[in-house]
């Protein structure tokens, strides 16, 4: 039987005859190459359908072992593009049955990627996750509430300061979600907010309160991560963490960006 | 290390350090953007990603709304069977959770879609 290959793209950049590092493996550890047409060029790379087809990748996606490696490889590639020169990302598992089909995807919406590389040249996306530690921001009066009085009043007195705490907590989580998130944008062109990650999935047992992604031009980049080391320093309940730099996959929508 | 100042040959590039809080990129955060991220395009391969249910739930549990966590209280995990003390890469643990997940699935389609899915607490 005879294998199957399609072209899985990575990501579509200017640099007309750039070359790859022989290091530089695809998810299916394949070799890269690149697709030119329309003044653009596609990185990709020839994937066994045997394994990146429709009903594999049905497959092997609910295997999360499968798609972290495959996550990460993908990422590897688009990383190393990026740096390489402005470069927008793919969503992963786009694949075409060859490198014509690339082409033609290229020819029909060029203007489509011009926009973005636009867009996110001289530029690159940092994100900051934060954290929050409610036991920083716990005040001693609760330990020290309820006592001589009789036991019944004594626990209800009790639940009433720590329902109240809990209430004050998250008003605090909140207001400095926000007011973090909007000194931050202020210095970056473009900003996103995802959904904050479980505390399984980011590692940390403290609740993340923000998610974001921020595009910010790189004569600016000290500037920012200044500006969030500042914001880490701001108060002991919360801690942020600065992740980058990442290829613009937060801001390389074909949709304009919202107001 | 530093990084190669050749813009044409890709691939020879090292990490950028900042300093301060700066870490590596962990399975999540690159999961959140390969997977929900970057250009949409329709490939040949036709791999709806959210038409895959397990992959869907699971991405639901482990990339948790905030708007979730403040519903069911801001420690909701530490009351969540599936995701206390269970380890993620084991195979065995994998194929149990596998079988919750499609029992929980069931369950969920069962119900009216009205009903949030992970706002409630778990069912003994």
């Amino acid at each position: 039987m005879t294998e199957h290959y399609g072209s899985w793209l990575y990501a579509v950049t200017r640099q007309a005859g750039a070359t790859f590092s022989e290091r530089l493996t695809g998810v299916a550890g394949e070799p890269l190459h690149a697709i030119e047409e329309s003044g653009l060029v596609a990185v990709a790379g020839s994937v066994p359908l045997s394994s990146f087809g429709d009903e594999a990748l049905r497959r092997n996606f609910e295997d999360l072992d499968w798609l972290g490696a495959v996550a990460r490889a993908h990422d590897a590639v688009v990383d190393a593009v990026s740096r390489a020169g402005p470069a927008v990302p793919l969503r992963l598992a786009t694949v075409y049955l060859d490198d014509e089909r690339v082409r033609l995807v290229l020819q029909h919406r060029k203007d489509d990627f011009a926009r973005v590389l636009d867009r996110v040249a001289g530029r690159t996306e940092w994100g900051v996750k934060v954290v929050f530690d409610p036991a920083r921001l716990r005040e001693p009066e609760v330990a020290a509430a309820g006592g001589g009085t009789r036991p019944g009043a004594a626990y209800l007195q009790r639940r009433r300061t720590e329902l109240a705490a809990r209430d004050r907590e998250e008003r605090f989580a909140v207001e400095q979600a926000e007011k973090i998130h909007s000194a931050l944008s202020a210095l970056a062109v473009e900003a996103r907010r995802h959904r904050p990650q479980s505390p399984r999935l980011s590692g940390n047992a403290k609740p993340m309160i923000l998610n974001a992604a921020y595009l910010v031009d790189d004569e600016a980049t000290r500037e920012f991560t200044r500006a969030v080391a500042e914001q880490d320093g701001g108060h002991a309940a919360i801690q942020l963490q600065l992740t980058g730099p990442w290829p613009p996959y937060s801001f390389s929508s074909l949709e304009e960006p919202a107001p | 290390m530093t990084s190669s100042s050749r813009p044409v040959v890709v691939g020879q590039g090292s990490s950028l350090n900042t300093g301060g809080d700066h870490q590596p990129a962990n399975l999540g955060d690159i999961l959140e953007r390969v997977l929900d991220k970057g250009i949409v395009i329709a490939g040949d391969i036709r791999v709806n990603l959210l038409d895959i249910e397990l992959l869907t739930i699971k991405l639901r549990l482990v990339i948790a709304s905030l708007e979730t966590a403040r519903e069911v209280g801001i420690d909701w995990w530490t009351r969540d069977p599936w995701l206390t003390g269970r380890d993620i890469e084991g195979d065995n643990q994998l194929e149990i959770e596998n079988r919750e997940l499609r029992a929980r699935v069931a369950e969920l389609e069962g119900r009216g879609a009205a009903q949030r899915e992970l706002g409630e607490g778990p069912h003994d």
